[in-house]
């Protein structure tokens, strides 16, 4: 594993691109904390983000996953593109000439998968617990270690997603089609979604609960179910909710071991089928 | 003798085409082994399977007598194939230094490589910045890195400059003079003759030839002869009880024995039938006629 692993940091490393785009997500994941010293003023009424509580505990949890989820596309081009890499090269068929078995070529980029999502995990967990003491209402023990299952949600998300990408590069070979089949297939999802809802059997209430159901196992939509949006759980956003006459939502902001499982079951998947595809191969 | 490679009664397809046909195959250690076949004769397939790029159909393959799986026996093969694989954005250093890592083998051999292709002052370089010859350089380099048991080579001159292809063929020669088996694919006939003793000619996936290059060249010699008048030197030629035909070529007779004649005992014989010869040469089929005799024939 410390062979694969440092085969493939190297290519990384030596990568200039790679590396410039690795260096941002971390830059990005950071300023996530520059959300403190934002403020609003509308009308008279000034409004400082870092005093309406998304920086307590255990909130800032979910909300600092949640944020720091919407950055993992950078990371997504990186493992695209270095799967894509070594079609264009002509390296991967060298690598395995060179005495690499295919099994060992797929665990190698599937351990850069899961550093990728472990060093964003730890990120987050830092930078969460420095901002969290900084500006939480509440900093006893119990408090503050509760509700972590976010951060194994996030890391089950990066890996997950990453996983994604890695099987669309192995399958599309080159960097720009994996990526703009990711974006199709984001569509794909939402517009089956619809489909099913509204023009199968004409959107009965059967076929609208059908549809709810069989979107959660679509694995992007199955990703995002991971980390619900945290917006509207805010004390804030919910008083204006209740003030303009809304029903009070009854979501479920937790999360979910189904969800967890379905994406788990889903990263199986892809990195067996990139297994199966790498095999069945001539390159 | 010990076995490198075996390979039983290979077939590859792909689709409807038959790529490789019942090709059967015994490499043994210290020769240097030709495969030869004009494009498309299915040598780098072939090649392809052995070095677990291309999946076989049917038949069988075994490295080292089976003792290792593929790709562990891999590590111990030298290949380059085709065309030089390297990562672009690396050096050529660390270039070397990856497949060491895949290999398992420490760095300390890259200097020493690096050196018999003459890239030493160009290693810090980054590939990209390399010329085609200097990539197939690199690319023998890091082929000889683990001191390979086999050296496998398919089309190393292609596409290279005559310089370039001088260079690459001496390098071949000094590695197979140092004991190291060698198997070389080409479809440059006078690359194989010049290197290899032992050939297999390949053609549509089929194998016309298998056996050493000496037993492939096996027609009499004949002799090439200029003299003056070429006409008398044809008629008095045509006495001597060895000669079985004549033809002229261009300005030269080209004389094919029935029996043995030295170059020696021809020369005495015009001479006391005063001709002075002005060219005598004894010659021998190239590998190439048998080659293009082999494939036109069947």
């Amino acid at each position: 594993m410390k062979r694969l692993l440092s085969i493939e940091f190297q290519k990384i490393q030596k990568n200039r691109a790679s590396k410039i785009l690795v260096i941002t997500y971390f830059v990005l994941l950071s300023l996530i904390s520059l959300i403190a010293s934002l403020k609003f003023t509308i009308g008279s009424l000034e409004i400082n983000i870092a005093e309406q509580g998304i920086f307590n505990f255990p909130y800032i949890w979910h909300f600092n996953t949640y944020a720091a989820s919407l950055f993992k596309l950078f990371l997504a081009v990186v493992i695209v593109s270095m799967m894509a890499n070594e079609y264009t090269y002509g390296t991967l068929k060298q690598n395995l000439i060179d005495g690499l078995s295919k099994k060992e070529f797929i665990l190698s980029k599937f351990y850069v998968v899961i550093s990728f999502a472990l060093a964003s995990t730890v990120f987050v967990f830092i930078m969460t617990l420095l901002l969290g003491y900084s500006f939480s209402s509440y900093t006893e023990i119990a408090i503050v270690f509760s509700d972590l299952e976010y951060l194994l949600a996030y890391f089950i998300k990066l890996v997950g997603f990453f996983s994604f990408c890695l099987f669309l590069g192995i399958l599309v070979k080159r960097s720009a089609f994996a990526l703009g089949f990711l974006v199709a297939w984001f569509f794909v999802e939402k517009i089956t979604y619809g489909f099913i809802k509204f023009n199968l059997l004409n959107g009965t209430y059967k076929t609208k609960n059908f549809a709810d159901t069989i979107i959660q196992y679509f694995p992007l939509e199955s990703m995002s179910n991971l980390i619900k949006e945290p917006i509207s759980r805010l004390n804030a956003v919910k008083s204006i909710e209740n003030a303009l006459g809304g029903s009070e939502n009854i979501k479920i902001y937790a999360v979910q071991f189904s969800d967890i499982a379905i994406v788990s079951t889903w990263i199986v998947i892809f990195i067996l089928t990139s297994f199966y595809i790498l095999r069945k191969r001539d390159l | 003798m010990e076995t490198i490679l075996s390979i039983k009664n290979l077939h590859k397809s792909y689709g409807r085409i038959k790529a490789v046909k019942n090709l059967s195959l015994e490499i043994t250690k210290g020769n240097v082994y030709g495969i030869l076949g004009p494009n498309g004769s299915g040598k780098s397939t072939t090649l392809g399977i052995v070095l677990n790029v291309v999946n076989k159909t049917s038949g069988d393959f075994e490295w080292f007598d089976g003792k290792l799986t593929t790709h562990e026996a891999l590590k111990k093969v030298g290949a380059i194939i085709e065309r030089p694989n390297f990562y672009p954005y690396m050096t050529a250093y660390e270039n070397l230094a990856l497949v060491c890592k895949i290999k398992q083998i420490n760095f300390s051999k890259i200097d020493e490589k690096l050196e018999i292709v003459g890239l030493t002052d160009r290693k810090d370089s980054k590939f990209r910045t390399f010329s085609l010859g200097m990539k197939q350089r690199l690319a023998i380099a890091s082929a000889l890195l683990n001191d390979p048991e086999i050296l496998i080579l398919d089309e190393p001159t292609n596409g290279l400059d005559p310089q370039g292809i001088h260079q690459i063929r001496d390098i071949i020669r000094f590695i197979a003079s140092q004991g190291t088996t060698v198997l070389l694919a080409s479809h440059l006939l006078d690359e194989v003759e010049k290197v290899c003793s032992h050939v297999l000619v390949l053609r549509k996936g089929e194998i016309l030839y298998q056996g050493t290059v000496n037993g492939m060249i096996t027609t009499q010699d004949f002799f090439e002869l200029k003299a003056t008048d070429n006409q008398l030197l044809e008629s008095i030629l045509l006495k001597h009880p060895a000669v079985n035909t004549i033809e002229q070529h261009h300005d030269k007779t080209v004389v094919y024995l029935k029996n043995s004649l030295s170059a020696a005992e021809l020369n005495r014989y015009c001479f006391e039938h005063n001709i002075v010869l002005e060219h005598l040469v004894k010659r021998n089929n190239s590998l190439e006629e048998e080659f293009i005799k082999l494939i036109s024939n069947s």
